[in-house]
C-alpha cells in the first residue's frame, strides 16, 4: 500500500487527509494507519489531486527522436504531474493511419510512465488534401483528430472530416492559423512586430478559422476543440459557440497565460512559438477564461527542439517551447486557480474530453494522482526532456510537483535538490 | 561595446559621432586618405547579404584607418556545407579579429553574434529592422547640406514596411529634431506605428509642398514588397518621384536615395542624377561615418 500523507485532498471539496492506495486504486481516504511494509510519501503543504492530464504534447517519435522520443517525453510529462497526454500526429511519418497510432500507443505502454494517446490525423500524411484513414485510426483507439501544426484549411475536406469523425463520436482539434493571413509571419503582428521589422502574423489568423469551423459545427454536429488559443478575439467567438450550446472547447498553453510579444525584443528563439506570444490584453483574457471557464483546459504544446536547432536567429528557428515540467507550476504563479478549479482545468475537463475515468479524487478511484505543493518557489534551468528549450529558464515560478502516481504505481518522486 | 541599432542613441552621442566623421571626411580628401589609428587591428566582416556598397564602405573605412579586415561571405563557404552561423561566428572569432561587422537577412542576428563570441558587434543590417551606420550617413548628410537637421520636415516614401533604412533613419532623424513622415501605401506601411516619433499618409502629393527632404526608397521585392500592389505603373503613379512631382517640389527640397536604386521605378534617372540629388555624396559619407564608428568602437579598447 502507498500512502499519501497529510495532504489537502482535491475532490469534490477539500479536507486535509491521507490517502491510500492500494494496486490500481484509490482504497481509502481520511486517517490512514501506516504499517511497515507501506510506502510513505509526505504531502504535508500539497494538494492531491487527479492526475494531470495534457491534451497537446509532441513526442517526436517516431522520426525526430533526437529531440525527444516516447520514454523521455514520458519521464518529463511524470515530472510535471502529468498521468496522461495525447500525442500529435505532426511525427514522421505522420500519425494518419491505425499502423503507426498502435506503435505510438505500444512504444508508451511499454515505457509506463504515463498513458499515452496518439492523436490522429485528419488528412492524410497531413497534407490538407486527402481524409486520413480516420476508422482505421478510430479501431485502434484514437479519440482526437487534428492536423496540428498545420490547420485544415480546405473548408470542404474540414467538413467531410467533421461529417466522418461526428459519425465516430470523436473529435476535431483544429490549430487555428489560416495559411493566407499568416503568411511567412514569425511572430505577432503589432507595435513589436514593426518596430523589430519581422514580419507579423495577425491575431485575425487564429479567430477567423475558429469563425468559420463554428459555422461548420453547426452544419455537422461534430466535437470541436480549438487548440492553443492565443487570441482575445477568438475567446469571443468561442463563448459565442458555447452560449449556442455548441459541443465547442478550447486549450490555453501556459505560456500564452504569462508572457507577451515584448520577449521576442530578447531576440532568444525560446519566445518563438505558434500561436505567437500576442499582447497584453490577450494575456489578461486567456487568464480570465481559464477563470471562468470558456476555456476548459490547460495544455502544454511541449514541443522540443534540439539546443543546436533553436541556437540560430530568431527567424530561421524552428516554432515552439518545451512545457510539460513546468506547466503546473506556471498555470499556478500566471493565474492562481483555487485547488479544485486547478484540477478541473488540467485534469478533469481534459479527461472528460478522452473519455478517461477522470475525476475528483475519491475513493475507487483510479489511482491516477498529481501531490502538488502550491506555496513551493523555484527557478527551471536542467529538465527531465531531452531539451531544454524553455522561456522558463531563470525565471521563479511558484509550485512544484511533488510525487506522481498511474495506477497506483509512483512514476516520479521530486527529492529536494536534484532537479534544479 | 557594439553599435547594434540607433534606438536609444542620445542626440548628444549621435552629434560627436557626426563630428567624427566630419574629420574624416577632410582625411579622405586628403593625398593620402590614411590615418595609422587602427594599426595592428583586424576586422572581421560577416556578410550572410548580398552587399556591394556598404561591405566596401567598411572595408575602405577599416583600411583607410590602417586596420586589417577579413571578409566572409556565405557562397562557397562553409555555409554552403551546412555551417551554423554560430559556428561560423566563432570559427572566424578564433581567429583574432578585433571586431565584427554583421550583415544577416534575420532580424537580431547582429546581437546573437555579439552573445556567442562576447567580441563588439556592428549591425551592418539585420533584417528589415536596424542599419545604423546608414543613419548616421544619412544625418551627416543632410546637417552637411543644410547646417542642421533640428526643424528640416523629411519624408521618407515607398516600402517602408520592408526597410532597415526608414526604421533606422526616422529613428536618428527624429532624435535629432527633424519631423519625419512615412509616405507609402498602406500594404507597404509598417502594421502599427505606435511609440515611433513619426507619422504616415499615403498621399505623396499632398504631402510635396511642405518637405526639406524627400528620402526615397526601393521596392524590396525580395521580402515580399513587390506582391503588394497591383502593378508597378500604378506604384510609379502614386509614389514614384517623377520629374513632374520634382518639379513641385519646393526649390531647396534635397533628395536622398540609400542605393541601389531603381531607375524608373521609385525615381526618375534625371532626378536621380540631378541637382537636388544627395546620392553620392551619402555614398561617400558612408566611408567617413563607418571610420568614425570603427574608431569610436576600438578606440580605449585595448587588444586582448
Amino acid at each position: 500500500m502507498i500512502v499519501l500523507k497529510g495532504g489537502t485532498v482535491v475532490g469534490t471539496e477539500q479536507r486535509i487527509a491521507d490517502v491510500a492506495v492500494d494496486a490500481e486504486r484509490v482504497v481509502a481516504i481520511g486517517s490512514v494507519d501506516v504499517g511497515p511494509q507501506d510506502q510513505v510519501i509526505d504531502c504535508s503543504g500539497a494538494w492531491v489531486g487527479p492526475g494531470l492530464v495534457d491534451l497537446h504534447v509532441h513526442l517526436r517519435e517516431p522520426g525526430q527522436e533526437w529531440k525527444e522520443d516516447i520514454a523521455s517525453g514520458s519521464k518529463a510529462a511524470a515530472a510535471g504531474g502529468f498521468t496522461t497526454v495525447v500525442a500529435m500526429p505532426n511525427t514522421e511519418p505522420p500519425i494518419d493511419s491505425g499502423q503507426i497510432a498502435r506503435y505510438v500507443f505500444d512504444r508508451g505502454a511499454e515505457t509506463g510512465l504515463v498513458r499515452v494517446i496518439p492523436s490522429g490525423a485528419i488528412s492524410l500524411g497531413r497534407a490538407g488534401a486527402k481524409l486520413a484513414h480516420l476508422d482505421d485510426l478510430w479501431a485502434a483507439g484514437v479519440r482526437i483528430f487534428t492536423d496540428d501544426g498545420d490547420t485544415v484549411a480546405d473548408s470542404g475536406l474540414l467538413r467531410r472530416a467533421m461529417d466522418y469523425i461526428a459519425e465516430l463520436g470523436g473529435i476535431v482539434a483544429q490549430h487555428a492559423e489560416d495559411p493566407g493571413l499568416a503568411g511567412r509571419g514569425h511572430m505577432h503582428e503589432g507595435a513589436v512586430s514593426s518596430r523589430l521589422g519581422m514580419i507579423g502574423l495577425p491575431s485575425m489568423a487564429e479567430t477567423i478559422i475558429v469563425e468559420r469551423d463554428i459555422r461548420l459545427v453547426e452544419l455537422t454536429g461534430c466535437r470541436y476543440h480549438v487548440q492553443h488559443v492565443s487570441a482575445r478575439q477568438t475567446l469571443d467567438v468561442i463563448r459565442r459557440a458555447k452560449e449556442a450550446g455548441l459541443p465547442v472547447t478550447a486549450e490555453v498553453a501556459p505560456h500564452h497565460l504569462e508572457f507577451t510579444d515584448r520577449l521576442v525584443e530578447t531576440m532568444n528563439p525560446v519566445a518563438k512559438m505558434y500561436p505567437p506570444l500576442r499582447t497584453k490584453a490577450d494575456v489578461a483574457a486567456l487568464r480570465a477564461g481559464l477563470e471562468d471557464g470558456m476555456i476548459d483546459c490547460v495544455a502544454t504544446d511541449h514541443a522540443p527542439h534540439s539546443a543546436h536547432e533553436k541556437d540560430v536567429p530568431f527567424e530561421e528557428a524552428p516554432r515552439g517551447v518545451i512545457g510539460l515540467e513546468t506547466a503546473a507550476a506556471a498555470v499556478n504563479t500566471s493565474v492562481g486557480l483555487p485547488a479544485v478549479t486547478f484540477f478541473e482545468r488540467m485534469s478533469i475537463a481534459p479527461g472528460r474530453l478522452l473519455g478517461l475515468e477522470t475525476g475528483p479524487l475519491a475513493v475507487g478511484s483510479v489511482a491516477d494522482i498529481t501531490v502538488f505543493d502550491p506555496s513551493q518557489s523555484w527557478t527551471p534551468g536542467t529538465f527531465v526532456s531531452k531539451s531544454a528549450n524553455s522561456p522558463w529558464i531563470g525565471t521563479e515560478i511558484t509550485g512544484r510537483v511533488r510525487a506522481t502516481l498511474l495506477g497506483g504505481q509512483v512514476t516520479f518522486e521530486h527529492k529536494e535538490g536534484a532537479s534544479e | 561595446m557594439s553599435l547594434l541599432t540607433i534606438e536609444g542613441l542620445p542626440a548628444a552621442e549621435i552629434s560627436r559621432l557626426l563630428d567624427l566623421a566630419d574629420g574624416f571626411v577632410e582625411v579622405l580628401d586628403r593625398p593620402v586618405p590614411k590615418v595609422p589609428a587602427l594599426q595592428g587591428r583586424t576586422i572581421g566582416m560577416l556578410f550572410y547579404e548580398v552587399s556591394t556598397r556598404t561591405r566596401m564602405s567598411f572595408e575602405r573605412a577599416a583600411k583607410a584607418l590602417s586596420a586589417d579586415t577579413m571578409t566572409f561571405s556565405p557562397s562557397g563557404s562553409s555555409v554552403s556545407k551546412g555551417e551554423s552561423l554560430k559556428d561560423t561566428a566563432l570559427t572566424v572569432g578564433s581567429m583574432g579579429p578585433d571586431l565584427f561587422v554583421v550583415r544577416h537577412a534575420s532580424t537580431g542576428a547582429p546581437w546573437r553574434v555579439a552573445e556567442w563570441t562576447g567580441l563588439p558587434v556592428i549591425n551592418a543590417g539585420d533584417g528589415a529592422h536596424q542599419h545604423p551606420t546608414q543613419a548616421l550617413l544619412d544625418c551627416l548628410t543632410v546637417r552637411q547640406h543644410f547646417g542642421k537637421v533640428d526643424g528640416l520636415r523629411v519624408a521618407i516614401v515607398g516600402d517602408i514596411r520592408h526597410s532597415r533604412v526608414a526604421r533606422s533613419t526616422a529613428q536618428a532623424m527624429a532624435t535629432m529634431g527633424a519631423s519625419v513622415r512615412f509616405i507609402a501605401p498602406r500594404t507597404l506601411l509598417p502594421f502599427d506605428v505606435e511609440g515611433w516619433p513619426v507619422e504616415t499618409t499615403c498621399d505623396f502629393d499632398g504631402a510635396i509642398d511642405d518637405l526639406d527632404v524627400v528620402y526615397m526608397l526601393r521596392i524590396q521585392q525580395e521580402r515580399g514588397g513587390g506582391d503588394v500592389f497591383p502593378s508597378i505603373g500604378e506604384y510609379v503613379n502614386r509614389f514614384g518621384l517623377t520629374r513632374r512631382r520634382a518639379d513641385r517640389l519646393p526649390e531647396h527640397t534635397m533628395v536622398l536615395h540609400p542605393g541601389p536604386m531603381n531607375r524608373g521605378v521609385e525615381i526618375d534617372p534625371a532626378v536621380a542624377d540631378g541637382p537636388r540629388s544627395l546620392v553620392t555624396k551619402q555614398v561617400a559619407n558612408g566611408v567617413a561615418v563607418r571610420m568614425a564608428v570603427l574608431l569610436d568602437q576600438l578606440s580605449g579598447s585595448e587588444k586582448t
